[in-house]
């Protein structure tokens, strides 16, 4: 009898664990269903409102200066934007810093089209279930225009240099009153926070893969989420003090995930959790 | 500036063909069930009807609840009777309405 139960003890301890082991599975291949079902018709990611409003808004002319943002120089001449986001971030000499696409943008609103730089800096980021700000829209279109490409930067000024040793080091770096770093939660395959699998960027094919597909859809928030937002949510979950907009800090780290994702396919808008 | 809807309809098609016509629209679909940080409620504010005409007809209508997503996407199939002009129409809470027009040419 007593035999019995054991027996029924231990098969019932066996189902149980199978049965958690299972559900987590589940869940991620049905997400998995929803992610591929999305890849396969790419033209239903609402991402992609947010990539013809940004189209509209580049050649809409706009500003105290009212002109277009077509005389942009993202870094491949004004006018040119199939392939620009591919070679960011890269140093521009009129800026004398490394911008990578927002800080860019946000540069080109302040300069070509004179927004005010501290306005353009209050409240950067939607908040759930509001649309992406129009420089957000802007660089997803900018983005989506080197679709197919690799990244290509080639890091090679002095301040590119800078900026990639920067971030290398606050990617490495604990800080703050919980004590962490981005390699904390990223330095591991298979990792995540709640049901969204968190990326390992020391290894190159993750790097490519996850890098590629920001600017993405969020589908909880449901609203296009750019990598300025990315990196900025990813410091205040560690409770860091608010990074600013496109400041040398956040495009440091942006220079580090890029090279850690050099070669990679960009594949945007992604879609996220 | 708001998105324009997108709207895709084969450029041309047979007669007696069936085609599938897939329609997207930013909106947030809020649901008057959540509340603002000082505790009121964020009033309703759906699309509630999509209706979609061909050539005058109605070839295809959903009514939308507040289970609906946010940027809902709805595709649907259509046996094309000639050519025409389609409707496209989603009805907002209050009465406001978008309306987008396509053509469709036969070969």
């Amino acid at each position: 009898m007593n035999g019995i139960r054991r027996n029924v003890c231990a098969i019932l301890l066996v189902a149980s664990a199978a049965h958690g082991q299972q559900s987590t599975d589940a869940i991620e291949r049905k997400l998995e269903t929803y992610r591929s079902m999305m890849k396969a018709d790419p033209w239903s990611n609402p991402g992609m409102l947010d990539v013809e409003r940004g189209e509209a808004l580049w050649k809409t002319r706009g500003g105290p200066m009212n002109v277009s943002l077509e005389g942009c120089d993202l870094g491949l001449g004004p006018r040119e934007v199939d392939g620009a986001f591919a070679l960011l971030p890269r140093y521009f000499a009129d800026a004398d810093r490394v911008l990578d696409v927002e800080a860019r943008i946000l540069w080109c609103m302040e300069k070509l089209q004179g927004f005010e730089r501290a306005k353009l800096l209050t409240r950067p980021h939607p908040g759930s279930g509001m649309p992406v700000k129009d420089f957000g829209a802007i660089a997803t279109y900018v983005a989506y225009r080197s679709n197919g490409q690799s990244f290509a930067t080639a890091f090679s000024h002095p301040k590119e240099k800078e900026a990639l040793a920067l971030g290398e080091a606050l990617f490495f770096r604990r800080s703050g009153p919980m004590d962490f770093a981005c390699s904390t939660c990223h330095a591991d395959t298979g990792k995540r926070i709640r049901l969204q699998l968190l990326p390992f960027f020391s290894k190159a094919a993750e790097a490519q893969r996850i890098v590629g597909e920001w600017p993405a859809y969020r589908v909880s928030t449901a609203h296009v989420m750019t990598m300025q937002h990315r990196i900025y949510d990813c410091l205040w979950q560690m409770r860091l003090p608010e990074v600013e907009l496109g400041s040398d800090l956040s495009v440091a780290l942006i220079s580090y995930l890029v090279k850690q994702a050099e070669g990679g396919q960009i594949n945007v808008p992604g879609l996220k959790r | 500036m708001s998105a324009k809807p997108r709207i895709r309809v084969p450029d041309s098609a047979r007669i007696g063909e069936v085609i599938e016509i897939k329609t997207l629209i930013a909106h947030a679909m809020e649901t008057g069930n959540r509340r603002n940080n000082d505790g009121s409620i964020v009033p309703r504010l759906l699309l509630h009807t999509f209706e979609a005409k061909f050539a005058g007809t109605e070839v295809f209508r959903a009514n939308l609840h507040t289970g609906t997503a946010a940027n809902p996407f709805l595709s649907f199939f259509m046996k094309v009777p000639g050519p025409g002009e389609f409707e496209f129409t989603w009805i907002e809470d209050g009465g406001a309405r978008i309306t987008e027009r396509r053509a469709l040419s036969v070969i």
